[in-house]
């Protein structure tokens, strides 16, 4: 027997339903056209697959971020991956000791274009509490990072933030730019390629 | 036969007199020091002496007294006897110029990755070590970063405002 479909269709109680943008085209009778870019975003941003690099405290709210009561998977980022060949983007959430770097940096080296990187935190996005001889001050010194999360620890909500912000960035994003020479020139500046 | 601080401290001063100095019993812990040159020596007969056994050696460390010129880096031994449950300490002091001191890897095993984290941190170098190289910092370090040499904070910061942690400012 068929299940009753109750939800969006009736709408009894004349619920408030939300309907995604779509993107700039132009639209006749059974056509409709626009950038390719554009669908392109609009397919990867509801589909990031995180990689958690998770060192400390913000981990524990990454966590909290990813389990039901906040639930990063209404966003299409619920296929957290361990393996850095398959994500698209790098979370990195704690304190990164200077003998982490090289690690950090390899796990983003190991990733596939496109890649995008958010440091979740002050360690992350700048060693923090930490002053010290032994820590690295910020991941920014080894990989480029699109988003900064501050918090000590960020709540879930600034950690959705965050993804929300990559998700925007993954959106506008020209398919062309991992191909340009500025992007080249942010690479090199980091001594990758 | 009960080993007390006094018994150990008599034994010590027949063997080596007046090598043996700067007695103390902080909390009940009996503390000396030697000369750096007679560590092992003084190890020896502690580990081999039958009443004494001194065989474990609990904690090797060292620390920087930047005021007291000649002898600024003192490295404390802290030696156990499981038998009797029985602990002594013993310190000895170097010039921060020449900080040589021998090895007590040949005595007791556990001194070697102590002996490298004193070296990591403090540049002690222990004198027929098999590998003294760096075991808890980055390779590529080339200071010792807890000699008390340094200011707490990374002065070449520029990314973070100095009025907000408490570098000059107007605060």
């Amino acid at each position: 027997m068929a299940r009753p479909v109750q939800y969006n269709v009736k709408n009894e109680g004349g619920k408030i339903v939300t309907i995604g943008d779509m993107p700039d085209g132009f639209q006749g009778e059974g056509f409709f056209t626009t950038k390719l870019s554009q669908v392109v975003g609009l397919a990867r941003k509801n589909s990031i697959w995180p990689l958690p690099f998770a060192t400390s405290c913000c981990g524990i709210e990454f966590m909290a971020t990813m389990a039901s009561h906040y639930d990063l998977a209404r966003f299409g980022s619920e296929r957290v991956g361990f393996s850095p060949r398959q994500c698209d983007l790098l979370m990195v959430m704690g304190t990164i000791a200077k003998k982490m770097a090289p690690v950090v940096k390899q796990v983003y080296l190991q990733m596939a274009e496109p890649r995008w990187v958010i440091a979740v935190g002050a360690c992350a996005s700048s060693g923090g509490i930490f002053d010290s001889y032994s820590v690295l001050q910020g991941i920014d010194q080894v990989v480029p990072v699109d988003v900064y999360v501050p918090g000590c620890p960020p709540r879930p909500e600034a950690i959705i933030d965050g993804v929300m912000k990559i998700q925007e960035l993954v959106a506008n994003e020209s398919i062309r730019r991992r191909n340009s020479d500025h992007y080249k020139a942010l690479l090199e500046s980091y001594g990758i390629q | 036969m009960v080993l007390t601080n006094e018994y150990i401290i008599q034994r010590l001063q027949e063997k080596f007199g007046e090598a043996i100095s700067n007695v103390e019993e902080p909390f009940g812990l009996l503390t000396f020091e030697v000369p750096k040159d007679m560590n092992l020596k003084v190890m020896q007969f502690l580990y081999d002496d039958p009443e004494l056994q001194f065989r474990f050696l609990t904690d090797l460390c060292a620390v920087h007294y930047p005021d007291q010129k000649g002898r600024e880096l003192a490295v404390v031994y802290h030696l156990h006897n499981m038998v009797k449950n029985v602990r002594v300490r013993m310190k000895i002091f170097t010039d921060i110029q020449q900080p040589d001191v021998y090895t007590a890897t040949s005595l007791y095993q556990s001194a070697n990755w102590q002996e490298r984290e004193t070296y990591d941190f403090f540049g002690v170098n222990f004198v027929g070590h098999p590998n003294l190289k760096r075991i808890l910092n980055v390779d590529e370090m080339d200071y010792f970063p807890l000699r008390k040499e340094y200011p707490v904070e990374d002065q070449t910061r520029i990314d973070k405002d100095d009025e907000m942690f408490g570098r000059g400012g107007s605060i």
